[in-house]
C-alpha cells in the first residue's frame, strides 16, 4: 500500500480576499476512505474540486500515484467525481450515461460492454438501462453517478455529499453500501460531508476542517474521544462545555479549577501548561450518568434538577441544571427514559477520566 | 337558478380556462383564422377579369403555379435565403448567447437589455442605416475605394441576396438571443464539470453536452427566424433590387397590380405549406442528429 497515495502540498485557494483553502497539507493513503468533514464554507468543497481540476490552486502542488496533477485539467486527472446533485445528463439514457466517459479509454467493444455490466451489477442497476434521469429516483440517480465514475476505474473516487439528498432511510442504507462497495474495489474514496454522523460512521480518517483550515486530521474514534481543539470537539456528536483553569501539573496530569465546582487532577492530554485561565472541560452527554440518589462511587456527583427531556427511542436526553452552575448541562441515559425519570430533583455524576481538557484559543 | 350556474363554474377546469381564453380566441377567430380560410378558399377559384372572380371549385391554380418557373424558382429562393439567413443568426448569436450565460456572473439582465440596443430603433430606419452602408457610395464602398483597395464600387453587397442577408440576419439576432440564452443559461453547470469530469476536453464537452442540451433553445431560435423571414417583404423590396427579390413580392404584386386574388393566394398557401414543412422536418432532423451526437 501506497502511504502517500495522494499528497496535498501546502495548497491554498483563494476567491479575491477570501482564503477557501488556507495553506492545507494532507497524505492520503492507497485504498483509503478518507473523509473531509466541516460546516458550510469550511473549504471542504474547494479542496475537492481541487483534487478533482475544476479549480486551480493559488499556491501549492498536488500529487496522485505520484505524478504531479496540479496544473492538469479535469479530463487529464486519474479522478472521477459524484457530485452533490448527481449531475447525471438528462438528454441520455442510463446505460450511455455510464458509457459517455469510456469513449477516450480506447478499449475494444467487448471489453466496454463488459465494463458496463459489471457497473451495472455492482451498483445493482440491471433492467434500469434504458431509463431516463427524469425517471428515477433519488437513491437510483446516485447509483448511476457512482456508476458512471467507477467504470473508469479511477485511481481517486471524489464523493462531494453524495448522500445529502437522499431521505434518512436511504441514506443510512447507502452509507453502508459505499462503505462495502469501497472495501471491495478498494479504490481510494476521498468523501465530503457536513453530517459527521455519516463521516465517523464511514471513514479510515477523517479530516476536520473549518475556515480553509484542518483542525484535526485522525481515525474516528480519535475524534470523538480526543478532540485537539474546541471546534473540533463541538462539532463531532454533542458535549458539553464548562469553564475553569489550570494550576499545577502532575506529570500527565493537572489540577484544574472548574467554575463553581471545585478542583479536580484530570489528564492533560494536549499538555496545557499551568495557570492558564481559559480552559474548557468538555464532557460528552453519555458519559454523565443520571439518578435519584447521590453516587457515591464516581469521582463527582452533583445535585441537579430536571427542566426538560426529549426522548429519542435507544436513548432519552435530559437537560438539567446542575445546582450553583449557572449552566444547562445535557445528559443522555440509555438506561431511563422521560416515562420513569421527569422533571425534578436529580444528581448528575461525572468521571474524572471523561474530562477532556481544551484550550480557548 | 344562478346558484346552480355558479356551482358549476367553481367544478369545471374547462370552463375557467376557456373563460380566460374567451379574448384571444375571439381576437384569433376575426384576424387570422377567418383570413386564412378566406384566402384557402379563394386559392380554388378562379380569376376571369379585373372584376370578376369564378367561384366554382378548381385546383387548377396549384398546377399552374408549379408550372411557372418564376413562381417556384422564387419560393426556392426565400427557402434559400431564409435558410441562410437563419444560419448566419444562429452562428453569430449563439456566442453571445453562450457568453452571457456562462460568463456574465452580475448584471446579466443589462447584457441582454445591451443587445437588444439596436432594437429600439424602427426597423425601417435600420433598413435605411444598412442602406448608408451597404450602397454603391456607402461606407464600406467609400472606405474601401479610400483605402485603395478596390477601383470600382463593390456591387454585389446591395441591391443583391447578401444584402437580404445581411441586414435580415441584423434584424433578427436579438430574436435568437433570447431562446438560446434561456436554454443555455438553464443548463447545469454540473453537468459540464461531469463531462470535463469524464475525460472530455472542452470542445467535445460542447458537442456531446453542451449543444445537445441547448437543443430547445436552437430549435427555437430557428423557428422565431426561418417563419417569419421566408415571408419578409419590405427588407427584399428596400435593399434586395431584382436578384434579392423573394416570393412575397410576388404575393403582393398578385394581390395588387396583377389583380389575381386566386394566383396570390395560392402563392400564399404554398409558401405557407413549405414554411410548415420545413419547420417540422428541421426540428425532427435537429433532435435526431444530436440523439447520435450525445
Amino acid at each position: 500500500m501506497n502511504e502517500k497515495y495522494i499528497e496535498v502540498r501546502n495548497i491554498s485557494k483563494h476567491f479575491g480576499k477570501v482564503k477557501a483553502v488556507d495553506d492545507i497539507s494532507i497524505e492520503i493513503k492507497e485504498g483509503e476512505f478518507f473523509s473531509l468533514l466541516g460546516p458550510s464554507g469550511c473549504g471542504k468543497t474547494t479542496l475537492l474540486r481541487l483534487l478533482a481540476g475544476f479549480e486551480y490552486p493559488t499556491k501549492g502542488d498536488l500529487l496522485i500515484d505520484g505524478i504531479d496533477v496540479t496544473a492538469l485539467p479535469p479530463n487529464k486527472r486519474p479522478t472521477n467525481m459524484v457530485f452533490q446533485n448527481y449531475a447525471i445528463f438528462p438528454h441520455i439514457n442510463v446505460v450511455k450515461n455510464i458509457q459517455f466517459g469510456l469513449r477516450k479509454l480506447g478499449l475494444t467493444k467487448a471489453e466496454n460492454d463488459q465494463r458496463v455490466e459489471e457497473v451495472l451489477s455492482l451498483v445493482k442497476l440491471e433492467g434500469y438501462e434504458e431509463r431516463y434521469s427524469n425517471q428515477l429516483s433519488g437513491g437510483q440517480r446516485q447509483r448511476v453517478a457512482l456508476a458512471r465514475a467507477l467504470v473508469r476505474r479511477p485511481k481517486v473516487l471524489l464523493l462531494d455529499e453524495p448522500l445529502g439528498a437522499l431521505d434518512k432511510k436511504l441514506r443510512d442504507e447507502m452509507q453502508l453500501e459505499l462503505r462495502n462497495l469501497q472495501k471491495s474495489i478498494g479504490i481510494t474514496f476521498v468523501f465530503v460531508t457536513h453530517d459527521q454522523e455519516e463521516a465517523i460512521s464511514m471513514s479510515d480518517r477523517v479530516a476536520v476542517m473549518n475556515e480553509g483550515k484542518i483542525q484535526q486530521l485522525s481515525q474516528p474514534n480519535e475524534l470523538y474521544k480526543n478532540p485537539n481543539n474546541i471546534f473540533v470537539s463541538d462539532f463531532i456528536g454533542e458535549t458539553n462545555f464548562l469553564n475553569g483553569k489550570t494550576n499545577e501539573k502532575h506529570g500527565d496530569k493537572i489540577d484544574v479549577a472548574i467554575e463553581s465546582l471545585g478542583n479536580f487532577k484530570v489528564d492533560n492530554r494536549l499538555n496545557i501548561s499551568a495557570n492558564t485561565s481559559d480552559i474548557v472541560c468538555s464532557i460528552r452527554p453519555e458519559a454523565m450518568m443520571i439518578s435519584r440518589e447521590v453516587q457515591s462511587d464516581w469521582d463527582i456527583s452533583l445535585p441537579a434538577s430536571i427542566k426538560q427531556t426529549s426522548y429519542y427511542g435507544e436513548m432519552t436526553r435530559f437537560y438539567v441544571e446542575v445546582k450553583g452552575i449557572d449552566q444547562v448541562l445535557t445528559v443522555s441515559s440509555q438506561h431511563f427514559d422521560n416515562q420513569s425519570f421527569q422533571t425534578g430533583e436529580c444528581f448528575v455524576s461525572i468521571g474524572l477520566e471523561d474530562i477532556a481538557l481544551l484550550e480557548k484559543k | 337558478m344562478w346558484r346552480y350556474i355558479n356551482k358549476l363554474y367553481a367544478r369545471s377546469d374547462n370552463v375557467k380556462a376557456y373563460t380566460l381564453l374567451t379574448p384571444a380566441l375571439i381576437f384569433f377567430f376575426c384576424v387570422m383564422l377567418t383570413p386564412m380560410l378566406l384566402t384557402i378558399a379563394f386559392s380554388f377559384f378562379t380569376q376571369i377579369n379585373m372584376n370578376e372572380i369564378d367561384y366554382s371549385f378548381t385546383t387548377d391554380r396549384y398546377v399552374e403555379f408549379f408550372n411557372k418557373p418564376l413562381l417556384t424558382s422564387l419560393l426556392f429562393k426565400s427557402v434559400k435565403i431564409s435558410f441562410i439567413v437563419t444560419f448566419v443568426t444562429l452562428l453569430t448569436a449563439y456566442p453571445v448567447a453562450y457568453y452571457i450565460a456562462f460568463y456574465v456572473k452580475k448584471n446579466k439582465t443589462l447584457w441582454l437589455i445591451l443587445m437588444s440596443l439596436p432594437f429600439w430603433t424602427s426597423y425601417l430606419l435600420r433598413i435605411f442605416s444598412w442602406k448608408i452602408i451597404l450602397g454603391t457610395k456607402g461606407v464600406i464602398n467609400s472606405g474601401l475605394i479610400t483605402l485603395g483597395l478596390i477601383s470600382e464600387p463593390l456591387t454585389f453587397i446591395m441591391y443583391s441576396q447578401t444584402a437580404v442577408v445581411i441586414t435580415l440576419s441584423h434584424a433578427w439576432a436579438a430574436f435568437a438571443l433570447l431562446p438560446l440564452y434561456v436554454s443555455l443559461d438553464k443548463i447545469d453547470y454540473s453537468l459540464i464539470e461531469a463531462s470535463r469530469d469524464l475525460g472530455n476536453s472542452r470542445l467535445e464537452t460542447f458537442w456531446r453536452v453542451t449543444f445537445p442540451l441547448s437543443l430547445p433553445g436552437v430549435i427555437g431560435a430557428i423557428l422565431i427566424i426561418f417563419i417569419p423571414t421566408v415571408g419578409d417583404y419590405v427588407t427584399p423590396q428596400m435593399v434586395g433590387g431584382v436578384d434579392g427579390r423573394m416570393l412575397s413580392y410576388m404575393i403582393q404584386s398578385y394581390f395588387g397590380k396583377v389583380n389575381n386574388i386566386p394566383m396570390g393566394a395560392v402563392s400564399a398557401v404554398i409558401m405557407l405549406a413549405a414554411v410548415a414543412s420545413i419547420t417540422m422536418i428541421v426540428s425532427y432532423a435537429t433532435k435526431k442528429l444530436t440523439q447520435r451526437v450525445a
